[in-house]
């Protein structure tokens, strides 16, 4: 299998006197559905937002779809993040745009033509059972919509990566459970590979999947 | 409405702007024009021992546009009353020669001084005389106007700047959030920032089409145009395809150049 992300003695840090994740060693192959747990603070989301470049490693190599993203450039970075679906626990939708725009955005940013476009948004909706909410902002919506918006949009371009920080922190059952079969859903159907940071992993998962934890600065396989 | 609110923020600072540079385009105009007219009332008097030829005298100094040789006839009329023709005759030959000097535009203090030398490398002038006190006067005058409407129009400008700046703050708040989610997808830069320039560049082109309708008004009214004909003259008090293209040039500058420092100071939160 094609490895989508390789790590070797990949230390991560915010400062030069503080280590978060040190000299790590692990690979992802494509198609994974993976979980990474940790107490708060470990360096799960920071070791997330390396794997899409938002932070450089301090040491060793991180490859993720092919691309080194140690000293890598702005113009290859944004690429690679055409390829890779983002949900953050604080769903980061644009405000001032409609819910329909957002998840149009990655479709806008790779070049797909309007008509294609709306077409995939509708269809997205629907798959969120929000496509009765279409046309309203990112603000007239619950906290579980605007998740449901983010995971839409983190799907609309068929990525090659799902990157998910604690997709369902803050979110009810019914939307929480909408969120997993979604990604479950991606991964099984499309072979997308999931990342998803989490505190706990849900009981009733029903793909095949990988579980690193994050304890002391060092990522351990355990299943 | 929050939408206005936020164009108009900066479509008043950039008005103010233009408004500050028209301002000083009309005054500078004005006194251009204005030193027209004191050139062409002010005159230089030189006084030589024998006759001159006018263009010799023309030759000797360039803003020398007009030489006039004036006729001793008054002079000898109130002094001949007791005198004998033959006198009379011999105080013609005797009297030195006035010439009248117009100057093609009104000369600044050193000028002045310059001609006034280069007059007197001729042997045969002895005198001139050049009404400097009543000349600087007016030219002090003039520059001191001048210069306090500049010194207005900048301080208009650079309190305009700093209000600007303020603005630049609140812009780069608003658009600091969508161009990091746009960054986090992979959009290019002119993607990310081509909202914040098309707004720039659309507030930029309100506040000149507002400042042309505001001066192109101005410049049509009879009121205006009475109070520059009051004082004698008549000016372009504004040009509606010069000084637009200079204020929509400025406008657009400063516009793109506020979008380009918020694109620069832009920093990607993850």
């Amino acid at each position: 299998m094609n490895k989508v992300i390789i790590a070797k003695d990949l230390s991560l840090s915010y400062s030069s006197n503080e280590t978060i994740i040190n000299k790590a060693n692990f690979s992802i192959s494509s198609g994974n559905f993976v979980f990474i747990t940790g107490a708060s603070g470990s360096g799960k989301s920071t070791l997330l937002k390396s794997l899409f470049g938002a932070l450089k490693p301090k040491q060793g190599s991180l490859v993720v779809g092919g691309v080194e993203l140690n000293g890598v450039s702005r113009s290859k970075l944004n690429l690679l993040r055409r390829h890779i679906g983002i949900v953050f626990q604080d769903y980061k939708l644009i405000k001032e745009w409609t819910i329909d725009k957002n998840i149009m955005l990655p479709l806008l940013i790779n070049g797909y033509m309007k008509s294609v476009a709306n077409a995939q948004v509708d269809k997205l909706l629907k798959h969120v059972r929000l496509n009765h909410q279409s046309g309203k902002y990112p603000l007239e919506l619950s906290g579980g919509e605007q998740q449901r918006v983010a995971m839409a949009r983190a799907l609309s371009h068929n990525p090659i990566l799902i990157l998910a920080d604690e997709p369902t922190g803050n979110l009810d059952d019914y939307s929480s459970q909408l969120i997993w079969n979604l990604l479950e859903g991606a991964n099984s159907q499309l072979k997308t590979t999931v990342i998803v940071v989490t505190h706990h992993i849900p009981k009733n998962i029903s793909v095949e999947y990988k579980h690193f934890h994050i304890e002391y600065g060092s990522i351990n396989e355990i299943r | 409405m929050k939408s206005v609110k936020n164009h108009l923020s900066l479509v008043i600072a950039l008005l103010s702007i233009l408004f500050s540079m028209q301002v000083f385009f009309i005054v500078d105009r004005s006194i251009e024009a204005y030193k027209i007219n004191l050139a062409s009332s002010y005159s230089i008097i030189a006084v030589s021992k024998k006759q001159l030829n006018s263009s010799d005298i023309l030759k000797i100094n360039k803003i020398i546009s007009h030489v006039q040789e004036l006729s001793p006839d008054s002079v000898i009329k109130r002094l001949s009353s007791d005198m004998k023709n033959t006198n009379v005759e011999l105080l013609k030959l005797t009297l030195p020669k006035f010439y009248k000097l117009t100057l093609a535009y009104y000369p600044t203090p050193q000028e002045i001084k310059e001609l006034k030398s280069n007059l007197f490398e001729n042997n045969s002038i002895t005198k001139v005389e050049d009404f400097s006190h009543t000349h600087d006067t007016t030219y002090k005058f003039l520059l001191l106007f001048k210069n306090v409407v500049s010194l207005f129009a900048l301080v208009v400008v650079v309190v305009t700047v700093l209000l600007i700046f303020k603005e630049l703050r609140i812009w780069q708040y608003k658009h600091n959030e969508r161009m990091t989610i746009m960054g986090l997808f992979g959009a290019a830069l002119w993607l990310r920032s081509a909202v914040l320039f098309r707004l720039a560049i659309v507030d930029a082109l309100i506040a000149s089409f507002l400042a042309f309708g505001i001066f192109f008004y101005f410049s049509s009214h009879s009121w205006v145009k009475e109070q520059f004909s009051n004082i004698g003259i008549s000016i372009a008090i504004f040009n509606p395809i010069d000084d637009f293209l200079a204020i929509l040039g400025v406008s657009i500058s400063i516009s793109i150049l506020l979008a380009s420092l918020i694109v620069l100071w832009h920093k990607e939160e993850a």
